[in-house]
């Protein structure tokens, strides 16, 4: 074993005894499933203090540079904790479009005093980050945003409405997608992107209840609201290519994210576990053909996920479609979670129909809470629809 | 409790990059859509010298042993190489010689009981050296039949025959499964010594691919393979198949998508390319997503599968590569059919060729829905 194997394997020691110490017993109230559903001040206190805390040990941010909160490491070891996390079901590190998409997106193509002034605040969670880019009238269709940011003197006045703002209620600071310019020939050119800040005066954040019956959306109203102009990124009317850049962040196709513990992992072991409990006719439900079948289908699924992980590695086995597996990973992990959640919950018999708060709902409604909330994958950061477009547009080549 | 999972590895060696890579360049150069058409309707379906040139890269020797002057890099090896061959729709005998060399090593290890004369080194050596071989199986088309009716009798001939024996026409080795009192054996038959009349050639729905049904009655074999590895062997034999036959409907798949997204690309209807409909854009993605999850089962068993009996890991690998990959081929021939409209449905179009080698495809080595029962027993059962 070389020394890089043996550092890692102690590693993974080490990161396992300190979660089996440290991760949080059940606070005694609901959990968000992910960071899409942070909807009271009592969890996000609790995740704020969570994060805080993974931070602090150094379990955090790994790979990014020491100077801005991180250690400079490899980026295996972070990978490791974020498997130990998972591993146990942990708290989800809730400070995500910070962590994943802000960060990465900063110390890729950020300045050194943005840098400086955010990356920290993003690790340690005590400065919170929310995406303006969807609006009421323009989610997949981003570019067509109208939210107006019109400079004055040193300032931006934005007026506008942005919407599915997942911790917008929270957040410290946005990163805004708003039109500087309604007269370029392409939409895209009037574009510009904001680090902007949203305890001003004009930003109004409305929680929005889901499906699932609990929050984390938000839609916020801009009514002449000012923000420095100095939150522009790069230059106006570059918008819409660090918009794009983030949503490759977003989507998993770049690395750099500082954490992919984001959700509470629901894996198909965890389904095949549940389907062990249910009866059918008064026998193990597993021993029904029809079932058999469908839960086979769904480890297949699953192991295609885990194995193209492991061939994206492997360029002699990619180079036909070197974006091809990145590309396609949301389109394929976030629909099979969503049939595998679907059809656990399913096949509860009667069961399946309750729900969280119902005595007799099995696991406290855990499966139909976590098939609802999956929607937020599957719409979210460009729903399965617009994946197969980009899929078929920037793989295969087909036209738009 | 250990997780359905179970293992996630995928790796290439270098030398097996290097066959994905030659295998590519060797179907480009011999198998343009024309040569692939000339063979539809000849005797064999493949061309002589196309399969000698093969001979000569060494493809029929990559998982024999040295010892009979193959490469010893294992079948999972021969993976890339049937991959391209797929793509190319190339009917070649290789797949079946590979098979046969493959269940005889299998069969015929150290502890393998062997009669009849001809070592196994000897018959393995002429099967690297380009001679085409073949396994002779089923009885009739249940994939799952452990049992066959084909005897070897107490006079040392055999007594029945076997169904859809592929290249059975042109091979001149038969590896037949058979049963000597209640215990199944492997008897080596010799082309020569079978009579003309007893091959009947099957009408097959794949046009690039040759069976026959083989009628072995009074035939002496050439050698005799019994004991307890046979079975093991066969075993492995039906899962090497699955494997390689997915391989083979995956480089299949990978064609097949090209048909479709270049028509897609170049068709206009209603003053638009059809390509830009999202009615057949995403299924197009479906087909390439599938093939895509195909590929990884089917190098995840390649990794997977050694000279050793297979373990359960790769015994689910190589059952998942076949459910992927048979479903997917069927799925992208279907919509290529389709999405051609009426050029589609003519003799000429190139979608043909990829419909009709999925319906060979989903009976080789059994069906989806027959490998995802044998799933259910090894990962819901366990």
């Amino acid at each position: 074993m070389t020394d890089d194997k043996q550092a890692l394997k102690n590693f993974k020691r080490d990161v396992r005894a300190w979660v089996e110490e440290h991760v949080p017993a059940d606070p005694g109230f609901l959990l968000p499933l992910s960071f899409l559903e942070v909807g009271t001040e009592q969890q996000l206190d609790f995740l704020r203090a969570w994060q805080h805390k993974v931070w602090s040990a150094g379990f955090l941010g790994m790979h990014w540079p020491s100077e801005y909160g991180g250690q400079g490491a490899d980026p295996a070891y972070q990978a490791i904790v974020d498997r130990e996390l998972q591993r146990v079901k942990a708290p989800i590190l809730f400070n995500t479009i910070g962590l994943n998409w802000v960060g990465p997106l900063l110390l890729d193509i950020g300045s050194e005093e943005a840098k400086s002034k955010y990356v920290k605040g993003i690790l340690s969670g005590g400065e919170i980050w929310c995406q303006g880019f969807s609006e009421p009238d323009h989610g997949s269709d981003l570019g067509s945003v109208q939210t107006r940011a019109v400079r004055d003197g040193d300032d931006y006045i934005i007026n506008g409405s942005k919407i599915w703002t997942t911790l917008g209620n929270f957040a410290d600071h946005m990163i805004l997608l708003a039109r500087t310019n309604t007269q370029t020939e392409r939409k895209y050119d009037g574009l510009s992107f904001f680090l902007a800040p949203m305890k001003v005066a004009g930003i109004d954040a409305h929680p929005i209840r889901k499906v699932t019956g609990e929050y984390g959306f938000n839609q916020v109203f801009f009514t002449d609201a000012r923000i420095p102009a100095e939150t522009l990124m790069l230059e106006e009317g570059k918008g819409w290519s660090v918009a794009m850049k983030t949503l490759e962040y977003e989507r998993g196709v770049n690395a750099g994210q500082a954490s992919g513990h984001w959700m509470v992992a629901i894996d198909i072991d965890d389904a095949v576990g549940e389907l062990r409990q249910y009866t059918r006719d008064g026998e193990p439900l597993l021993n029904d053909p029809v079932t058999r079948d469908e839960a086979v289908k769904l480890i297949m699924e699953a192991k295609a996920v885990g194995l193209s992980r492991s061939r994206m590695r492997i360029e002699h086995l990619t180079n036909d479609y070197p974006m091809g597996l990145p590309l396609s990973s949301k389109y394929r992990w976030t629909e099979y979670s969503r049939r595998m959640k679907l059809f656990t919950a399913a096949m509860q018999g009667g069961h399946s129909a309750l729900y969280v708060g119902d005595a007799d709902a099995y696991q406290g409604g855990f499966w139909q809470r976590a098939y609802f909330s999956n929607f937020g994958a599957t719409i979210g950061g460009g729903t399965t629809e617009v994946q197969a477009n980009i899929i078929a547009e920037h793989v295969l080549g087909l036209p738009k | 409790m250990t997780s359905v999972m179970g293992d996630l590895s995928i790796n290439l060696t270098e030398e097996q990059g290097m066959l994905l890579d030659v295998a590519r360049g060797f179907v480009a150069d011999k198998a343009p859509i024309e040569a692939v058409r000339a063979q539809l309707e000849t005797v064999t379906g493949f061309d002589e010298t196309v399969w000698q040139d093969m001979v000569a890269l060494g493809w029929t020797g990559i998982a024999l042993p040295e010892s009979a002057g193959g490469a010893a890099m294992g079948v999972g090896s021969v993976v890339p190489v049937i991959e391209s061959l797929g793509s190319g729709l190339l009917g070649t005998p290789l797949i079946s010689t590979t098979l046969a060399g493959q269940l005889l090593v299998r069969a015929g290890g150290p502890q393998g009981g062997s009669e009849g004369g001809a070592t196994l080194d000897a018959l393995l050596s002429r099967i690297a050296g380009g001679e085409i071989a073949t396994v002779a199986l089923l009885d009739n088309g249940d994939w799952g039949a452990t049992n066959t009716a084909l005897a070897l009798t107490d006079n040392g001939t055999l007594q029945g025959r076997k169904m859809m024996v592929p290249d059975a026409g042109i091979a001149s080795i038969y590896v037949v499964v058979c049963h000597l009192g209640n215990a199944p054996a492997l008897a080596v038959v010799e082309r020569a010594s079978l009579a003309e009349s007893a091959i009947t050639e099957n009408t097959l729905i794949d046009l690039t691919k040759r069976s026959a049904n083989v009628d072995f009655t009074g035939v002496k074999p050439l050698a005799t393979l019994t004991g307890s590895q046979v079975v093991s062997a066969l075993r492995d034999f039906g899962l090497l198949g699955a494997l390689l036959v997915s391989a083979e409907a995956t480089g299949s798949t990978a064609r097949c998508l090209n048909v479709i997204v270049d028509y897609l690309k170049t068709r206009k209807q209603f003053g638009k390319l059809i390509g830009s409909y999202q009615a057949l854009k995403h299924p197009t993605v479906d087909i390439y997503c599938g093939m895509e999850d195909a590929r990884s089962f089917v190098y995840h068993a390649a990794t997977l599968v050694g000279d050793e009996p297979l373990s359960v890991d790769a015994e689910v690998a190589c059952r998942m590569a076949k459910a992927q990959a048979t479903e997917v081929l069927t799925f992208a021939g279907d919509r290529s059919v389709q999405f051609h409209g009426g050029i589609g449905f003519t003799w000429d179009c190139d979608s043909t060729l990829f419909i009709r080698r999925a319906q060979w495809t989903r009976q080789a080595f059994s069906d989806a829905g027959h490998h995802r029962k044998h799933l259910g027993q090894l990962l819901l059962d366990s």
